[in-house]
């Protein structure tokens, strides 16, 4: 079936190569594979999973390097129908929102797979995350509600064995949790879509469930209700307060692959359904309702940065981090101004290279410690200096030192924001304080003062392991000193969709002269 | 005197029978009666597998005979038989292929069954295929009579099925409970027929349907036949096992023998529904204003307390009775959407489910093993460890169950949820999606156990001789036949087939529903 679509679209190209859909089916082929080998050919397991996702991560560049970046709308576009009946089809696109995550999906999972060791059972392991690469690729690339629910729900799936498979002590728990959680926020998502799709073809006579389409449903701007199905979905899976407590136990009970991909990309998911979806089709009921969110979101930063500091448990307090930062992506996202949006774009592809960054750091503490907690690691400084300067590196990236990648994201998400949401953004600045607070602390606790007798011969990174992560603190330096190339190619498809919230908003109130300018550059450090 | 009763004999006006139209219902009596000649004939000189494959052949030319059928159907429209006691339709040729593809996946996994639990010959063949006949029977049915023919035809043989493990005190009680409870309803059924008949002076529903219209139009008194339709939908209601007539469902389930219990889940209530819709949405659609409401209540009844008494089970077997009480009201959703969709969803749902039903089923006789007793979620604790491709099997339809996406469930789903919000009213949608996330969390919960690391296995070295011993002391017993095995295989094929590929079956049951009449 994969051949044929790919042979399929081949031919409908023109001949040309269909990285999008190649992008979605290899992982799922080398996964199948996978699952196919027998379990002692441990070797080649091993080779044909790393093989897998580096392949898929050279295509996800190919289509960043294929990408025009002056080009505002969807790119490398490929349509079929699959489900006749109800109007459903394989339609994929890429554009600027998109563009990134993809990218740095295909940059993750290598990283997952290699980073921590696999304890047991080797084959399923890669399996599922080769299957998990997949729904990503796919929902990152859906332009068709349908197709984009599949993916959102099946890559689930994975996790949830991922986390029940490999997890930790109470790994069953926070699986189901997870999975229950994000099943019950779909539920009103499945709903919305199937209600917007028949308000659509009341109104226009066919069914469809392509995204361009269905934004063109008369009265469908304003409608509150379904602006809020979708929400829940979104607000569940990013995880917005007071809908995050699923995440902690999933997230300190996950495996290190799970945890850098949970926190790298599957919360993205939710933010940028946000920006694809919730706030594309509903932009009249997304300004109207802005507070609600913006508030949501502000609390969160503040109150996942005030528990962060409170945690003994060190993965713990990167989870409740990601509470903390991920609230910085939605009040950009509920700015609604052209930088608010695009710093809330570069904050996703920031926190989904400096939080994985932590995990594996934090998952090899486990590996080489057998604890987490706090109170037990000190002075670690002192027997691994190269890890303590890692972990400092990435912590400063995290914190937003100017410099490094988070700043760039969170200056702008705040410039952004300032004219259209000044209050919370004054709140939530604080969390930035907050940030630095909790991480440096959690830093100075673990990596300085005298190492004790337990601590005195944990071994410093290997060679494996710095390589894994080296590409990581490249990344992190380098869109940190120069974002330009990140930010030109998402200005433009920014720049059209706040242009259509504010035609299709109804809303008076102008941007800014300044903001309303010529693109901007994003800062210059 | 004799020429006297010759002339009554000629007076009365037989009518014409097209055996032709007919011809599924025919083959699957035939083929029983055949069978059981043939073994009263050649008795115990013949291999087991034999009956097996009669009866999976005669469950096929029905199936094949439905194809005719359709193709007729395509070609000259629907029509009626037997003097318009009969409706052929697309709907009528559907529910020929939900039973008959019931009837093959239980064959198969009989088969196995029969063998371990020596209960050999072709008696559960035949049952099977009698019971199947009177499924057809009610699809089929444009008379309420015939309707009730059919259900009693379907029950008494499955009464015999529920009681047929000899053997087991389980399975007798289960007979006789469903006997009573079974029969009962029947009466409340018969009753609710006469009731109707007494309110409109016929039985056929074509003619109820056009006298109620005329009854309302004229604003004559309509209680006779609001009383004639609650105590009609009280008696399907049984079949299909709808909160709150479910009550038998559970210890049945769970008594029966294991291939029986899949059978009575995926036939027996689409047989049901086949009547329930056939008689609602076109006897007694001029009193829609009426039923909807009600079917309304039972849905969100039966989808609630269907979910939420499952997850508090410790049976396998009682918690898929639970979800097939569940599934029914997904299907309910269907019907209480009252339109072409609703009935094109509720016939999809019905024919995976009995796909997805029926290989859970087959699974669940293999675990229960010899005694059919290991049925508790425990007895699956590592069975992916000890059979990973049954554990991955039964996954996948637990999964699809649950409604994963990409596999027949969630399509099902999602067809009957877009028939309930095609309205105004998304109150029943709502609750239906949030029921399903509820629904997942058993389905999980079996499906985490299997994948379990089993009880006396070092988790962190499977390899190990301690460890490989445990396994193969527990693999013992637990014996795939070749049958049951192509029974699970077809069932997994056919949901994340037609999960995948899915346009082809929505749209048949998309033009199988002509028959709705606005």
């Amino acid at each position: 079936m994969a051949a044929l679509l790919l042979a399929q679209e081949a031919g409908a190209r023109g001949g040309s190569f269909p990285s999008l859909t190649a992008a979605i089916v290899l992982p799922a082929l080398v996964g199948v594979a996978v699952a196919l080998v027998p379990r002692r050919r441990q070797e080649a397991i091993r080779i044909l999973g790393v093989l897998g996702t580096v392949a898929t991560a050279a295509l996800t560049v190919v289509i960043a390097v294929q990408f025009d970046r002056h080009e505002a709308g969807y790119q490398m576009v490929s349509k079929h129908p699959w489900i006749k009946p109800f109007g459903i089809s394989w339609h994929l696109g890429v554009d600027g929102i998109s563009l990134w995550l993809v990218v740095l999906t295909g940059l993750l999972f290598p990283i997952a797979l290699l980073g921590p060791k696999v304890h047991k059972d080797l084959k399923a392991y890669t399996a599922w995350l080769l299957l998990l690469e997949s729904a990503m690729i796919g929902a990152f690339l859906s332009l068709d509600l349908f197709l984009f629910f599949v993916f959102f729900e099946v890559g689930l799936v994975p996790m949830y064995f991922l986390i029940g498979g490999w997890g930790y002590a109470n790994r069953t728990y926070a699986a189901l949790k997870f999975f229950v959680y994000t099943l019950v926020g779909s539920a009103f998502l499945l709903v919305g879509i199937i209600v917007l799709a028949n308000l659509h073809a009341r109104s226009s006579g066919a069914l469809t469930f392509d995204v361009v389409e269905l934004a063109k449903t008369p009265g469908i701007a304003g409608s509150q209700l379904l602006f809020l199905a979708f929400m829940v979905a979104f607000a569940v899976k990013v995880p917005i307060f007071p809908l995050h407590t699923w995440l902690p136990d999933a997230h300190t009970e996950a495996p290190t692959a799970g945890s850098v991909i949970l926190a790298g990309l599957m919360l993205k998911l939710g933010t940028y359904g946000i920006l694809r979806f919730a706030i594309f089709l509903f932009p009249k009921a997304a300004k109207e309702l802005a507070w609600l969110w913006l508030t949501a979101a502000v609390i969160g930063m503040v109150y996942g940065a005030v528990v962060a500091t409170m945690q003994k448990d060190l993965k713990r307090l990167v989870a409740y981090s990601s509470v903390a930062h991920l609230g910085f992506i939605v009040l950009g996202a509920f700015a609604f101004t052209r930088q608010g949006m695009q710093g809330s774009v570069v904050q996703m592809v920031n926190h989904g290279i400096s939080t994985p960054a932590l995990f594996l750091l934090v998952g090899w503490l486990y590996e080489r410690r057998h604890t987490r907690q706090i109170s037990e690691l000190k002075g670690l400084w002192k027997v691994a200096p190269v890890m303590g300067g890692v972990f400092l590196f990435v912590t400063f990236s995290a914190i937003g030192l100017p410099g490094l990648d988070g700043f760039v994201g969170e200056f702008l998400v705040l410039v952004g924001a300032y004219p259209t949401a000044k209050w919370w953004v004054v709140v939530g600045t604080t969390a930035v304080i907050l940030a630095a607070l909790y991480l440096l602390w959690a830093f100075q606790r673990v990596f300085q003062g005298e190492p004790d007798e337990a601590n005195r011969h944990m071994p410093d990174l290997t060679m494996r392991e710095r390589a894994v992560i080296a590409p990581l603190l490249v990344l992190i330096l380098a869109l940190g000193v120069y974002p330009k190339p990140l930010l030109d190619r998402i200005e433009p498809s920014v720049a059209k969709l706040v242009e259509h919230v504010q035609a299709e908003g109804g809303d008076t109130r102008q941007e800014p002269a300044i903001l309303a300018g010529p693109p901007a550059e994003g800062p210059t450090p | 005197m004799a020429s006297a009763s010759l002339a009554q004999a000629a007076t009365l006006n037989l009518p014409h029978v097209e055996y032709s139209r007919f011809l599924p219902i025919l083959i699957l009596i035939g083929g029983a009666l055949g069978i059981l000649l043939l073994a009263s004939l050649v008795a115990g000189r013949v291999a087991q597998a034999w009956w097996t494959v009669l009866s999976v052949a005669t469950a096929g030319a029905a199936g094949g005979a439905a194809c005719w059928l359709w193709i007729d159907i395509q070609q000259h429209g629907p029509g009626t038989a037997v003097d318009e006691a009969l409706r052929i339709d697309g709907f009528s040729v559907w529910f020929t292929f939900v039973i008959c593809s019931a009837v093959v996946l239980f064959s198969l996994t009989a088969d196995g069954y029969v063998q371990r639990e020596r209960l050999g010959g072709p008696e559960i063949h035949v049952l099977a295929l009698l019971s199947a006949s009177g499924g057809l029977l009610m699809a089929y049915a444009n008379d309420l009579l015939v309707l009730f023919l059919g259900l009693e035809i379907l029950s008494i043989a499955l009464y015999v099925m529920a009681g047929f493990h000899r053997r087991r005190d389980e399975s007798g009680e289960a007979a006789m409970k469903y006997f009573v409870l079974g029969a009962f309803s029947s009466a409340i059924f018969l009753y609710g027929v006469a009731l109707t008949y007494g309110a409109t002076g016929t039985t056929r529903l074509d003619q109820i349907n056009r006298l109620l219209t005329a009854l309302l139009a004229s604003g004559g008194n309509r209680n006779l036949a609001l009383a004639g339709m609650a105590l009609m939908i009280v008696g399907l209601g049984f079949k299909v096992a709808a909160v709150p007539f479910h009550t038998w469902t559970p210890d049945v389930y769970q008594g029966s023998p294991s291939p029986v219990t899949g059978f009575m889940a995926a036939a027996a209530k689409a047989a049901g529904f086949a009547g329930l819709l056939r008689v609602l949405l076109f006897g007694l659609q001029p009193l829609r204003d009426d039923w909807r409401p009600a079917i309304w209540a039972l849905a969100v009844l039966t989808l609630v307390a269907g979910s939420v008494l499952a997850i508090v089970q410790t049976d396998v077997k009682r918690m898929l009775a639970y979800s097939s009480i569940n599934h029914a009201g997904y299907v309910l959703v269907g019907l209480h959407a009252n339109n072409a969709d609703g009935v094109a969803g509720a016939q999809y749902y019905l024919l995976t489910y009995a796909f997805t039903v029926l290989g859970s089923f087959a699974v669940v006789s293999v675990v229960a093993r010899r005694g059919d007793d290991a049925t508790s979620i425990e007895d699956y604790r590592g069975l992916y460890a000890r059979k990973p491709l049954l554990a991955v099997a039964f996954a996948i339809l637990l999964a699809a169950q649950a409604g994963v996406p990409l596999t027949t469930g969630f399509l099902a789903k999602f067809a009957v949820i877009r028939a309930a919000t095609s309205g105004d009213d998304y109150s029943l949608g709502i609750v239906a999606m949030l029921v399903t996330a509820v629904a997942a969390f058993y389905y999980l919960r079996l499906i985490v156990t299997m994948f379990a690391t089993p009880e006396g296995v070092d988790d962190e070295h499977p390899d190990s001789e301690g460890s490989v011993a445990v396994l193969t002391r527990q693999r013992a017993g637990l014996r795939v036949m070749p049958a049951t095995s192509a029974a699970i295989a077809v069932s997994v094929a056919m949901t994340v087939g037609a999960g995948l590929w899915a346009g082809p079956l929505l749209d048949f049951a998309k033009r199988a529903t002509i028959f709705f009449p606005g």
